[in-house]
């Protein structure tokens, strides 16, 4: 029984009248609906073209329902259209089972030309599945013979080849002794032998079906279809069959699939994500088109399915070992998640890890089991395929860069499902990363640079940071967004990793890291020095640009919290070519988002050092001096500007606003010295404008000096109920406002 | 390190081998070899089967036969190589007899300590894998280890510069007999119509200006490969003005064994099997690592 167990798929139970000519079985039962699953779940932009695709498909549908007399193709160019419109959505994408039926009877019915009619038998792929219904009703055509004897020989290498495509056979089987009376047809009967082959149970076998069938041999010759057939009545009622057959043959019938499957194929990989059980791993020798000179270099994600290399003995002995049961849950009937809380302690991983990319259920079962040998199956096969399925460091690979998206998109899910980066990932983009163009699967390697894994051995600067920079510096505006994005996806992915392995650590109170908090500490920092040097070159390159500064201060908004937020003993101010161009951006969003920031730092180095002083714990990371002296000549700075009007003189960072009188009177600008406060920053100008149309209605010079003492602060008011949440904070919590009279004396509070 | 038994290995000489690199097989077990066989072949015969009819009760016309080579290792750390042979049984006499050998491979893995002492002991590490017959079963006997023991395999190409170090190292090794020509082939680049430059030398030749390169005998670095090359190809360039450091090597052939670019390799003397089966070894490792 072994021999025969691994040599057929577990689905196909070893009885003769499932007899699968070829191997097409699809999850049919789960097909459709996992299909509408995926589409539901596509992003908007790919839904409408999917829909528009839809509507011409369902506009041909039903011209091809209502057409009525011959009409010449040459002729008639809406004809031409809808035949097209099928056909490219018939390869790329096959059609819906309620497409077969409308298509079938125009084909078969005879009224269009045998060319329309052959190309159009020629698009019928199937998406999921075909109805049984429609195939009876081309079955009925056939025996009207409304077609010609081309177009009926076309029809049946179709059913043949699409047979276990199929929903239901009952009335197929119905229709046995039709198909049988073709026989007589000397070109149909080759493969309408092949047909009867598929369809043959015990109970079709009859004497008189016999006899028809040694007569056509007697006239006929030895055919080797029709022994086929024979052998088979042979096999069902050996005591009916009583005539000698050769043993041995070669090749039973001919060929029949040649226009389809090559579009089935396409079609099934298209789809092939959706389904759990899917598709033996490659090609063999049946599958002549194989896309690429070398054996075993395409791209499918292998089917769940139970490991069979246990031989007996060794089943045993595990399961004694291990549980005391004697019984394995195959993976194939895992199928939901009570099952798999029921079976968790005899569910064995399929014989190829591979497969677990695809199937939810044993990725939880994965986070369950922390088996080494697990992860590094999953290690090399993950590796090996990226290497060898790289559109860009692979020759002609290119032509199948779709493919490899939909791969690094099923591998990124994965990451996001486990919460952790997989190393042969990492060593993927390492090795790959160089060769890198920064277009070539833009979104999905950039999202797998987000799951990089925390390691201290790691050297991510000449792996990383330094190919990475190099596209950077010399992409586009919206690549170096990108980039910042998933930069800032990394960091956070890193701390919270360092959460959970706290949390983890103080619970079993066991050292379960190799990486220490030091590594871990420098990692971070690293990262985040290497993030503000490239944003610093990058706001230069780029003017500045308020979108740019978006995605730069969006990174800063987790660094400024780290502290308080991930328990990380490490703060890192944003160098003075982020933090000036945000202070003088002329947009609020960015000075309102820069406010914020400086608040969470305030907050985070407040925290600290009350941590430090109250010594509850003898902390192993002190902040440096240098982190708060940095702070503090930036709040200056900003409080000078914002507030009291001081930063020319008052601003004490090298990089900073300080400049002499002298030379701004140069600048002939009259009241410099106010022109960054909240009034008068470029930034704010437009809301002081507001303000004073609202507060002054019949002042229409725009006396901008009348913002003072009361106004002043239902200015504020003003400001905070415009939405400036984070210039609220900051002024509320970095500005010392002495008294609430006077208002423009208010001292900045450092840390 | 000479084979002690040359005869046992023999058979593995002068073919074609393509190679692969294969990541660690998962719960093979050598005590199991027979039973390997037999799922194999019908596995085999399930895929030949597929889009025909099956057959029923029919014998299997291709044996399969999984035996272990002991003496292919580099050291006692490496795991015994394993054979495997497809052979077809002659139609006339089904009962044994004639059985023609229609393909083979083989694994192995000579000094491949890196990779063997870093995985755990489920994974036997075999890194190396040679085959020689029709490409259509090497997919199938591949696919058939994938599936059973979750490995991965994948073609192994020797760059240019595998090459030279085979080159340079093969010039070195003694041969008793009056050796063949070592040949060099290149190829030329980016041209309309495929150039071929095929640089003969005698072998006594070439073993001269290796001893002049090789500074400590019995090692090898890639200053002295390079300059063991750079000479060639001054050489060359003064006859012909052609530099074929502008050319692409794609292949290489000594009296020792020859090998070309797209990984297919040629042995030629036993005595030299093994220390051959450990370069390549090692460039299967890095493939995989």
């Amino acid at each position: 029984m072994q021999r025969r167990q691994s040599s057929r798929s577990p689905k196909q139970p070893l009885q003769v009248h499932h007899k699968n000519q070829t191997d097409l079985s699809i999850c049919k039962k789960g097909g459709t609906t996992d299909s509408e699953k995926s589409t539901q779940n596509h992003p908007s932009p790919s839904n409408q073209k999917n829909d528009s695709k839809q509507d011409s498909l369902e506009q041909a549908l039903s011209y091809f329902e209502k057409v009525q007399d011959h009409i010449s193709l040459k002729k008639n160019s809406v004809l031409q259209k809808h035949l097209t419109t099928v056909e490219s959505i018939a390869l790329q994408r096959g059609l819906p089972p309620e497409g077969f039926g409308v298509l079938l009877n125009v084909a078969l019915s005879g009224k269009l030309a045998d060319t329309v009619n052959t190309r159009l038998l020629k698009t019928l792929v199937p998406a999921s599945v075909i109805p049984e219904t429609s195939v009876v009703s081309s079955v009925s055509w056939l025996c009207v013979s409304k077609c010609s004897g081309n177009i009926q020989l076309l029809f049946l290498r179709w059913l043949i080849t699409v047979f276990d495509f199929i929903d239901h056979k009952e009335q197929l089987h119905a229709l046995y002794g039709f198909f049988f009376s073709f026989l007589q047809d000397e070109k149909m009967c080759p493969y309408v032998c092949h047909l009867l082959y598929l369809l043959t149970r015990k109970e079709s076998v009859k004497p008189f079906r016999i006899r028809r069938l040694l007569d056509l041999q007697a006239k006929m010759g030895m055919q080797a279809h029709l022994q086929a057939l024979l052998s088979l009545y042979k096999l069902f009622c050996p005591e009916l069959v009583t005539i000698t057959l050769p043993g041995k043959m070669k090749t039973y019938f001919k060929n029949s699939e040649g226009p389809w499957k090559a579009a089935i194929n396409t079609v099934r990989r298209r789809n092939q994500g959706n389904f759990l059980v899917s598709q033996p791993l490659f090609l063999g020798t049946a599958q002549p088109q194989s896309r690429k000179r070398k054996w075993n270099t395409q791209l499918v994600i292998p089917a769940s399915s139970t490991n069979k290399n246990n031989l007996e003995e060794d089943r045993k002995k595990n399961c004694v070992d291990l549980y005391s049961t004697n019984k394995v849950f195959p993976v194939e009937q895992l199928q939901n998640f009570s099952q798999l809380l029921q079976n968790i302690h005899h569910l064995e991983f399929p014989s190829q890890m591979g497969s677990v990319l695809t199937n939810p259920l044993l990725l939880h079962y994965m986070n369950c089991v922390k088996d080494e040998s697990v992860y590094l199956r999953l290690y090399y096969w993950i590796g090996q395929t990226l290497q060898e399925e790289c559109s860009w460091c692979v020759a002609d690979n290119n032509q199948y860069e779709e493919e490899f998206k939909d791969f690094l998109e099923t591998v990124y899910k994965t990451e996001s499902f486990l919460q952790e980066g997989f190393s042969s990932c990492e060593e993927f983009l390492y090795k790959s990363l160089p060769l890198w163009d920064g277009f070539c699967c833009r979104s999905q390697i950039l999202r797998l640079v987000s799951w990089i894994p925390l390691s201290s051995f790691s050297e991510m600067k000449s792996h990383l940071y330094d190919p990475l920079a190099q596209l950077f510096f010399t992409s586009s505006l919206y690549f170096k967004c990108s980039v910042l994005e998933s930069l800032k996806e990394l960091l956070q992915n890193w701390l919270n990793w360092h959460v959970i392995h706290l949390d983890l650590e103080s619970a079993s109170q066991v050292h379960s890291l190799n990486t220490t908090l030091s590594g871990l500490v420098n990692m971070v920092a690293e990262l985040i020095h290497f993030v503000g040097w490239i944003s610093t070159v990058a706001l230069r390159l780029e003017n500045n640009t308020t979108f740019l500064l978006y995605f730069i201060l969006n990174f800063y908004e987790t660094v400024c919290d780290m502290y308080l937020r991930y328990n990380l003993p490490l703060l890192i101010m944003p160098p003075a070519g982020v933090f000036y161009p945000a202070l003088l951006s002329m947009d609020s969003v960015s000075l309102n988002q820069l406010c914020y920031i400086m608040y969470r730092y305030r907050t985070n180095l407040v925290a600290a050092k009350e941590n430090e002083l109250s010594k509850k714990k003898i902390l192993q990371f002190k902040f440096s001096s240098q982190t708060y002296q940095e702070y503090n000549q930036y709040i200056i700075a900003m409080v000078g500007c914002l507030w009291t009007s001081s930063a020319f003189q008052k601003d004490i960072h090298p990089q900073g606003l300080r400049m002499d009188d002298e030379l701004l009177k140069k600048t002939t600008v009259k009241e410099f010295k106010t022109s960054f406060n909240i009034v008068y920053h470029p930034a704010m100008m437009g809301y002081a404008v507001l303000f004073l149309q609202q507060a002054c209605p019949y002042d229409t010079t725009f006396n901008f000096s009348l913002i003072k003492g009361k106004k002043w602060n239902w200015y504020l008011e003003y400001l905070y109920a415009q939405g400036l949440k984070g210039l609220k904070v900051f002024i509320e919590s970095s500005i010392n406002r002495v008294s609430q009279a006077s208002h423009s004396k208010a001292e900045n509070m450092q840390v | 390190q000479e084979s002690a038994y040359p005869q046992r290995t023999a058979f593995l000489l002068r073919k074609q081998w393509t190679l692969y690199s294969v990541t660690p097989l998962y719960r093979f077990s050598n005590a199991h070899l027979r039973d390997y066989a037999r799922l194999l072949s019908a596995f085999i015969a399930a895929e030949k089967q597929k889009g025909l009819a099956v057959e029923i009760g029919v014998e299997l016309d291709i044996k399969v036969a999984v035996s272990s080579l002991p003496d292919l290792k580099g050291s006692d750390r490496d795991q015994a190589a394993i054979l495997v042979q497809l052979s077809l049984r002659s139609p006339a006499s089904p009962k044994n007899s004639e059985e023609k050998l229609i393909w083979s491979g083989w694994f192995c893995c000579v000094s491949g300590d890196d990779l063997s002492d870093n995985v755990p002991e489920d994974f036997t590490c075999l890194p190396l894998f040679l085959a020689n017959g029709a490409e259509s079963y090497t997919s199938i006997v591949g696919s058939w280890f994938q599936k059973t023991f979750d490995c991965c395999f994948r073609r192994l190409a020797l760059s240019p510069l595998n090459l030279s170090w085979m080159a340079a190292m093969w010039t070195g090794c003694k041969v008793d007999k009056t050796a063949s020509a070592m040949e060099l082939v290149f190829s030329v680049p980016c041209l309309p119509h495929p150039l071929d430059i095929s640089y003969a030398i005698h072998p006594e030749d070439a073993k001269a200006l290796w001893d002049t390169v090789q500074k400590t005998p019995g090692e090898i670095t890639q200053e002295e490969v390079d300059v063991f090359m750079d000479c060639l190809y001054s050489h060359f360039h003064r006859h012909f003005k052609i530099h074929l450091s502008a050319t692409k090597l794609v292949k290489v052939s000594t009296a020792i064994a020859s090998a070309h670019c797209d990984g297919i390799i040629k042995f030629l003397q036993s005595q030299y099997l093994t220390g051959v089966l450990m370069l390549l070894t090692e460039l299967a490792i890095s493939q995989i690592q």
